[in-house]
């Protein structure tokens, strides 16, 4: 998995053009393939009860992807650099929280402001991890857990038992997440934004191509000349403030906050990126798969209450689509190697 | 070796038991008389007794950063400063079943003169409880109770009986007589709840609901987004429904929050267990004309007046003694030491705003 199509070479194609054809051809049947079991799953589901495909129900679909995307983005950079980051939904807490308590404390401060709050507190959280990371020399997966339960406790000694409720917050901070431009709603747009703007970024950016090497080969891109340290910050530092600024969605959305918010979604991101065909291990994926992996998921989960499926099932029907997405991989990343390895033996 | 600390283990355990089952063998006047809290000697209750001032009484709520408890423990604490009391709090971070027994054994040390606890196990905490009673310290229970030969009293919020029929009526009122209503709960596993949908059930079956038709159970797991799944599900699989009804205080909010947000506004009703400062915005939008819940302060409130009442020797938790409680009023005790706060109350547009938790 460590071997990557995305990885473009030095000699057949420069830093910032997308992956030679015959690859990109593999890798988009990954991203066909979410796209078909939505389709499948969309379809049985409006056989079934055809509201499902009603204006209402779209937009609440979209609506409840939201938040999960942005923070699918966010995971997706860091995870193609070949580390994880578990502390999102703790991150997201502590901004929702603060968020909130700053719109009820300033009734008149205007939504941007707390847009700007809840990316800030997250993009300091995750340079955090990022510093640790990479200066400690511990790996991700234990940082992060470990400021997973520091942000968490830290939410929690701040609000202690208090919640801030919807008729504290200004009404403008609550209509934001009904409200729509161009009769797309605003979280919907802000997650479609930030998955464009990752997307470009990861493809088509020096940063970007810089993100894939390292985590392809971390020896091998320092060896490079790739400045590490300072990317791995930026996956950081981005990885966080998406999760903060979905924590100011989350707010906007249910209105009431209290220090649990957010619990466990860590998991479901991680689900999301996995599922979106982004490679644990670092390397290969797209940002915009992991956002078709967050929306696939958030469609299970409306249409299993639509489809009247025992809940217990939902879980185990996420689980096997984990599975599946790695078994996926794993195939995916045999035929490469192979590919690979007759290309060698004819030159 | 690797014998020895095995058997102390179990002498350890065996004797621990002799204690517990001696202290669960006494009946409630027994104990009584073995233990009349503060040294005063009251073989059985004293009715004239005057409540002690000083008493030393711990809350220890199922885990503490619960809004829901910290406000059951306010009332607490505001009944101790009344009762002109020591009042303290200690709790777990986590609502698991055995996180509340090191809690437990310190309070005994510090030999408070009454216990508050909601247990998080029914007999997790019954051998620390009993302890605590060998030791002369009154435990009263609230929220949930542990087992009956394990304390003193059980301040019960409202019965089962009390809560379902609450809901039915509700849901017969918010859905104008008659159509099809759907139940949004917690967990499919949650106690409560689901003993008090079951009583709902029952009470549906009656004449006078015969209109009403229950569609569906569905379980948003008091998380927000799964709430919000859940009362979608529910509407575009029943695009008659008329009312949802959600015996949790997250589902209610998440559904409110939902319906206020989207096309059935106005449509279709939202009623069942909410907290008013949670329901307050979705009151006064009418997207939520009433709901209920029991006042948690005033269950911290009464724990405490009983406690101590029991540690003064006025009571002893038998059926049929009578305490009075504060602003409460006068409080009988019933059957297996259970004290019943009331029905729960009601909140409209027109009185929530008296009403701050």
């Amino acid at each position: 998995m460590t071997v990557t199509s995305d990885r473009p070479t030095p000699t057949d194609a420069p830093l910032g053009t997308p992956a030679p054809k015959r690859f990109a051809g593999l890798l988009k049947t990954r991203e066909l393939g979410i796209v078909l079991a939505l389709a499948l799953l969309v379809a049985y589901t409006a056989i079934d009860n055809p509201r499902f495909l009603s204006g209402q129900s779209i937009r609440d679909n979209l609506l409840n992807t939201a938040i999960l995307a942005v923070m699918a983005t966010g995971q997706a950079i860091v995870v193609i650099t070949r580390n994880i980051d578990l502390s999102v939904g703790s991150v997201l807490g502590i901004s929702a929280f603060a968020v909130a308590t700053m719109m009820s404390n300033n009734q008149d401060l205007p939504m941007i402001v707390a847009l700007l709050a809840g990316l800030a507190i997250g993009a300091v959280a995750g340079l955090l991890n990022g510093v640790l990371v990479r200066y400690g020399k511990v790996p991700a997966l234990v940082v992060t857990l470990g400021t997973l339960y520091i942000y968490r406790g830290i939410t929690y000694s701040w609000a202690g038992g208090s919640q801030v409720n919807a008729d504290e917050l200004p009404g403008n901070f609550l209509t934001f997440a009904n409200d729509s431009l161009l009769g797309i709603p605003w979280l919907v747009l802000i997650a479609l934004v930030v998955i464009a703007a990752g997307s470009v970024m990861m493809r088509n950016y020096r940063i970007g191509r810089e993100l894939y090497a390292i985590g392809s080969s971390p020896a091998a891109a320092e060896l490079a000349g790739i400045k590490v340290a300072r990317n791995l910050l930026s996956a950081f530092v981005i990885s966080g403030a998406l999760a903060g600024l979905a924590g100011v969605l989350y707010a906007a959305r249910f209105g009431t906050v209290d220090a649990a918010a957010g619990n466990g979604y860590e998991l479901n991101v991680v689900a999301a990126v996995v599922v979106g065909g982004v490679a644990v291990f670092g390397g290969s994926g797209s940002v915009w798969g992991a956002a078709l992996g967050a929306l696939l998921l958030t469609v299970i989960g409306s249409a299993l209450a639509v489809l009247d499926i025992n809940q217990f099932w939902q879980q185990a029907i996420v689980g096997a689509l984990i599975i599946l997405a790695i078994c996926a991989d794993r195939l995916v990343a045999f035929r490469i190697a192979r590919s690979l390895r007759k290309r060698d033996a004819h030159v | 070796m690797l014998r020895s600390p095995r058997t102390l283990l179990s002498v350890t355990s065996a004797a621990l038991l002799v204690a517990g089952l001696t202290a669960c063998s006494g009946t409630t006047k027994d104990s009584a008389s073995t233990s009349s809290g503060g040294g005063q000697s009251a073989a059985a209750a004293d009715p004239n007794a005057a409540v002690k001032e000083g008493l030393k009484i711990a809350f220890l709520p199922k885990q503490l950063n619960n809004p829901y408890s910290d406000v059951e423990t306010g009332g607490g604490k505001v009944a101790v400063e009344e009762l002109k009391g020591e009042y303290k709090l200690v709790g777990p971070n986590d609502a698991s079943a055995s996180s509340q027994v090191s809690y437990i054994n310190t309070l005994i040390q510090q030999q408070q003169d009454v216990i508050v606890v909601a247990a998080n196990d029914p007999n997790a905490v019954c051998p620390s409880l009993n302890q605590a009673r060998a030791a002369k310290i009154k435990v009263i229970t609230f929220d949930s109770d542990a087992s009956k030969d394990c304390r003193d009293a059980f301040i019960n919020q409202a019965t089962t009986q009390g809560i379902g029929e609450s809901l039915a009526k509700m849901a017969l009122e918010q859905a104008g007589g008659e159509g099809e209503i759907a139940v949004l709960s917690a967990t499919p596993n949650a106690t409560n709840q689901n003993s008090w949908i079951k009583v709902m059930q029952e009470e549906l079956k009656k004449p006078e609901y015969a209109k009403l038709k229950l569609v569906k159970v569905a379980y948003g797991n008091d998380d927000d987004q799964k709430s919000f799944q859940e009362a979608q599900g529910l509407l575009q699989s029943y695009p008659n429904l008329k009312a949802i009804v959600a015996p949790t205080t997250v589902g209610i909010a998440a559904a409110a929050r939902y319906i206020s947000s989207s096309s059935y506004k106005g449509k279709v009703a939202v009623t069942g267990l909410g907290l008013p400062n949670q329901m307050r915005e979705y009151v006064k939008n009418d997207t939520v004309k009433k709901f209920a819940l029991w006042n948690p302060a005033d269950i911290g409130y009464l724990a405490a007046f009983a406690g101590a009442n029991m540690a003064s020797g006025k009571i002893t938790g038998a059926e049929g003694e009578k305490f009075t409680a504060g602003k409460l009023g006068e409080y009988t005790i019933g059957a297996d030491g259970e004290i019943v706060l009331g029905p729960p109350t009601e909140f409209t547009k027109e009185n929530i705003d008296q009403f701050n938790f």
